[in-house]
């Protein structure tokens, strides 16, 4: 049995909480983005301006849209998928709500990018993605052990034999697709022939496979089997590269012959979102400038702030000129909407990549 | 029965039925339901067989499934050889305290998570790993060696995380076998073999059965340990599974590969049965 | 020297750290006897039979089976079998695969083994039962399907270890004159070993009293009941009333004891002076109701039954008697005048000196 005063103090504990709990639900914004994307002095700062807490969770493009498709859009309030991977996913799960654009102060982002991004996330006259942080996927490449590797068919030649990865992806397709003289996205429309284009270069990928040391997934195993040597050449994120050149200037991020691809990655508000207002406080609080710039440089990528590139330290512009010389950046293949139905081709096509040996 | 003490039994065994209901019979009812919808449109479902024919006609799926059984019979048959020595050595040999510590030895691995386990083996047999130094320090290999993704990575991963669920019912079953009768054994001439084959086996049965169950139930449901001991060829069904639900947004065929999983792994446990004779009664009582 | 016996133990003795289990124990054991070791628990009994079937090996000395030394000779090539204390029927074989096993384990085809199995359990009266399991059986029928294992391997020496123990006290008393029948008609050579003195008086050829590692005394059961040759035998064979006492006089093997009370008895014992032990049978205390009875006898005394232990032909009486700390106990013959004698009731009892052994303390 609890003493009488035992019992009044847990019941106001409980109460306690109970008031801590509602506070909190109407002060919280959940968060659902990639890593580094929302640095704790960041966070901070924007708590201490608004007085809204920000929850966050790490994942990618895929966890992102199957944990709001086993909702049905709820769980969090503002999530950050890539703009290809926004009309599909809504057309297919009507995960998101369109946005306000009249909450969203325009004059923040770069416009081209902008008005690329609207276009790209438009689905039924509406808007569903802003751009926030952009960068390109291309060649790391220890350029002592590996001088030879400058486009994506290098990583199958015979001088990095076991000692090249990519990832079991769809950007690894796009990418082997250019450089073997295809357009995949001007077949994007056309199912057929883009399965056909597809099992061309599954079969390229199939006859590389050889080549692979691990098909890697997290960027940290990535990373570290480029710093020892066990791998030493990859195709990955410009910001992987960059931060292993900062480290190791032998290894550096090449924007690949056949074209860099170009990805954005946006703000999206989920179609049950609690807390809308706390979600558009955030975007616009993270394009202003000097926040986007520290932002930016924490991801190790470029943000999509109106400014914010003359704010950002020397170091990252350095390697970006290094690796992007100017037909490099016009050579940069931006990803188009990925059209539904698109993925399943894809997806067999890399289950048979890994299945066979 | 009164209606008070039927309401009372009622109560009793309601954390029971809610508990199979809600965490186990509900779930399965809706993936099974699940993998009957075919895609016609976005947003746009109808009743269907196709996710199960689609598994049938496309090699790539049933050879994965067919790889993983394989494995995972073989990942059950290696741990059941390696466990049977050690459990006979706990539950004969080992007393008291010794006993004690070489239980808690075997259980010491599941103290981290299945994760670290499997990337403690990643440290140990990667090429710039400890093995492969070794290997070159003691002038057994002139290179470095990359012992990890492949097959025999994924094996050793999986015996390893299965032992412990093999040697406590094998113990189990082993300590109730009377000295005596393994005496007896010998005493009429029964070599080693002999007694073995035909007196600790077969008492053994019911546990080996059982810790083959439980071993080859958590290998072919793993599936940290094949992606990444297995790296670019090591893929396991529950991979695909994976696939299908989170890269592919595919549920339906996720839903339909589950369902399958589940019924490979019940054919093979219900095979098992059969071919040792034994019922599944005694073989959960020794689990 | 060439020996005819099945069994010689000689000087065999085994240590467990400073503890000798089995003290330079010797004896021999002739083809077809029926021999038998007695001794409380912990004597060390089982650990010489587990020598003597392989499961240990001595410290030192030899066992010898047809005059062949056994020593490193493992438990499953030596011509012994051993019907274990839990019986150690195998449970996941058929009755007709527990008596087949020791045959197919020495290369005996399967057909053969089963023929043979079928008519070894045909002989111990289990005709039939070749396909039923062993947990179906009774107690009396799994000690002969244990038996008929061993047998049937047609060993030199069956070691029984104590298998009588589990049984209940009606089908033991039936067992120990089946077991004893089925020696007989085998023919072959028994080693059996118990705590218990009536199996081992009604079975055996020859008893081995052991205590403390070590033989006491063997002899035939008669020998060891009536002419018990230490103060442990006379205890521990047979019911017995003991006293203690001191030698007051002794010659040519008559002595005289008196005890604390200052009684004297006389008996007959090589003691001659000092504390002694004096035994004395039931069986051999004479009753009678009045002295006159009695006359003959070198010890007369007076008492009063306490108690009336009636147990049919071994109903004995236990006698309150002056001079002595406990109750004398009596034989109560079931016929005559004192058969129904009640308690509190005055008699006279008494025994010859050649009835009381005496033992120096």
């Amino acid at each position: 049995m609890l003493t009488k005063r035992a019992s009044l103090k847990l019941a106001t504990a409980f109460a306690a909480l109970m008031v801590a709990g509602s506070a909190q639900a109407a002060e919280k914004l959940r968060l659902l983005t990639w890593a580094d994307y929302a640095p704790a002095d960041i966070v901070q700062q924007f708590t201490k301006e608004t007085g809204i807490e920000v929850e966050i969770t790490l994942s990618n493009n895929e966890e992102m849209i199957s944990k709001l498709r086993a909702t049905q859009g709820a769980g969090f309030d503002l999530v950050q998928p890539s703009q290809d991977r926004i009309a599909g996913p809504q057309q297919e799960f009507g995960i998101y709500k369109p946005l306000d654009l009249a909450k969203l102060k325009s004059d923040l982002f770069i416009a081209s990018m902008l008005e690329a991004t609207k276009k790209n996330t438009t689905l039924g006259g509406k808007v569903y993605g802003v751009p926030h942080i952009w960068g390109t996927d291309g060649l790391v490449v220890n350029t002592k052990a590996a001088p030879a590797v400058a486009d994506y068919n290098d990583l199958c030649a015979p001088a990095v034999a076991g000692k090249a990865s990519f990832r079991a992806k769809r950007p690894t397709l796009i990418a082997f697709a250019f450089a073997n003289g295809m357009d995949p996205f001007a077949s994007y429309g056309d199912a057929k022939a883009y399965a056909a284009m597809m099992d061309k270069v599954g079969a390229k990928l199939a006859e590389c496979k050889k080549n692979v040391k691990f098909f890697w997934d997290g960027k940290d195993q990535l990373l570290n089997a480029l710093r020892t040597g066990e791998v030493v050449a990859a195709m990955a994120w410009d910001t992987g590269g960059w931060k292993l050149n900062s480290e190791n200037p032998e290894i550096k991020f090449i924007a690949p012959r056949s074209g860099a691809l170009g990805w954005i990655d946006t703000f999206a508000i989920p179609a049950k979102g609690r807390n809308d207002d706390a979600a558009y406080k955030w975007i616009n609080f993270n394009m202003r400038p000097e926040i986007a710039a520290k932002v930016a440089a924490a991801a190790g990528n470029f943000t999509a702030s109106n400014g914010a590139d003359k704010l950002m330290q020397g170091k990252l512009k350095e390697q970006f000129a290094e690796s992007f010389p100017k037909a490099a950046i016009d050579n940069i293949k931006w990803y188009p909407a990925v059209p539904a139905g698109i993925e399943e081709i894809e997806g067999k096509v890399l289950d048979r990549l890994k299945a066979g040996s | 029965m009164t209606t008070a003490q039927r309401l009372t039994l009622f109560l009793m065994m309601a954390p029971a039925i809610l508990w199979l209901g809600v965490l186990i019979v509900l779930p399965h009812v809706e993936i099974l339901i699940l993998s009957f919808s075919e895609r016609v449109a976005p947003r746009v479902y109808q009743f269907g067989f196709g996710n199960y024919l689609e598994f049938f006609t496309e090699p790539l799926y049933w050879r994965t499934f067919a790889r993983t059984a394989i494995m995972s019979i073989l990942v059950t048959a290696i741990t059941l050889v390696l466990a049977f020595p050690i459990a006979l050595y706990i539950a004969r040999v080992a007393q008291g305290r010794v006993k004690a510590m070489l239980l808690l030895l075997c259980l010491l691995p599941f103290w981290v998570s299945e994760l670290v386990r499997t990337l403690g083996w990643m440290m140990l047999l990667r090429e710039t790993g400890i093995i492969s130094y070794m290997l070159r320090m003691t002038g057994l290999a002139d290179q470095p060696v990359e012992l990890l993704y492949n097959d025999g990575a994924v094996i050793l991963g999986l015996v390893y995380g299965g032992l412990l669920f093999m040697i406590v019912p094998l113990a189990n079953a082993l300590e109730s076998l009377d000295p005596s009768v393994v005496e007896a054994g010998y005493d009429l001439g029964g070599s080693r073999w002999t007694v073995l084959r035909r007196i600790v086996v077969p008492h053994a049965m019911p546990g080996i059965v059982a810790g083959s169950i439980i071993v080859f139930m958590l290998t072919v449901g793993n599936f940290a340990t094949p992606v990444l001991l297995g790296g670019k060829n090591g893929l396991w069904f529950t991979e695909q599974i994976y696939a299908q639900f989170i890269t592919r947004f595919n549920w339906p065929q996720g839903a339909a590969f589950g369902m399958l999983l589940l019924l490979l792994s019940s054919a093979i446990v219900w095979a098992g049965l059969r071919l040792t004779r034994q019922g599944l009664g005694t073989t959960l009582r020794q689990a | 020297m060439a020996s005819s016996n099945d069994l010689d133990i000689v000087r065999v003795t085994k240590q467990f750290g400073a503890h000798f289990a089995v003290n330079d124990v010797t004896f021999s054991v002739a083809p077809g006897e029926f021999f038998s070791i007695l001794g409380p628990s912990g004597c060390g009994k089982t650990t010489l039979m587990r020598m003597i079937a392989g499961f240990e090996n001595p410290t030192s000395g030899d066992i010898r089976i047809r005059d062949k030394s056994m020593i490193g000779v493992p438990a499953n090539r030596r011509p012994v079998n051993m019907v274990f204390q839990s019986l150690a029927l195998f449970p996941m074989m058929s009755v007709g695969e527990n008596v087949a096993y020791g045959m197919t384990c020495r290369g005996v085809g399967r057909a053969e083994a089963d023929e043979r199995a079928t008519r070894m359990l045909e002989r111990v009266g289990l005709k039939g039962f070749g396909d039923r399991q062993v947990t179906a059986l009774s107690g009396g029928q799994r000690q002969r399907v244990a038996i008929a294992r061993c047998l049937v391997l047609e060993p030199t020496l069956v070691l029984l270890d104590e298998p009588l123990g589990a049984l209940d006290l009606k089908l033991r008393e039936h067992m120990k004159i089946e077991l004893k029948q089925l020696q007989g008609t085998f023919n072959t050579t028994f080693a059996y070993i118990t705590h218990d003195q009536s199996e081992a008086l009604v079975m055996s050829d020859r008893i081995a009293v052991m205590n403390q590692g070590r033989f006491e005394q063997v002899g035939n059961p008669r020998e060891l009941y009536h002419n018990p040759g230490t103060p442990f035998v006379a205890s521990f064979v047979g019911e017995t009333n003991r006293w203690q006492g001191a030698v007051s006089a002794g010659s040519n093997g008559a002595v005289t004891v008196r005890l604390p009370s200052g009684v004297s008895l006389h008996g007959q014992g090589q003691a001659v002076a000092g504390d002694a032990l004096c035994f004395a049978r039931p069986e051999a205390i004479a009753l009678a109701s009045d002295a006159a009875g009695l006359s003959a006898l070198s010890n007369r005394f007076e008492g009063r039954v306490s108690a009336v232990l009636f147990d049919g032909a071994n109903s004995s009486l236990l006698i309150d008697t002056p001079g002595f700390g406990q109750p004398v106990r009596a034989v109560l013959p079931q016929a005559g005048a004192l058969a129904g004698i009640n308690v509190g009731a005055p008699i006279h009892l008494g025994w010859s000196s050649d009835a009381m052994k005496v033992f120096a303390a």
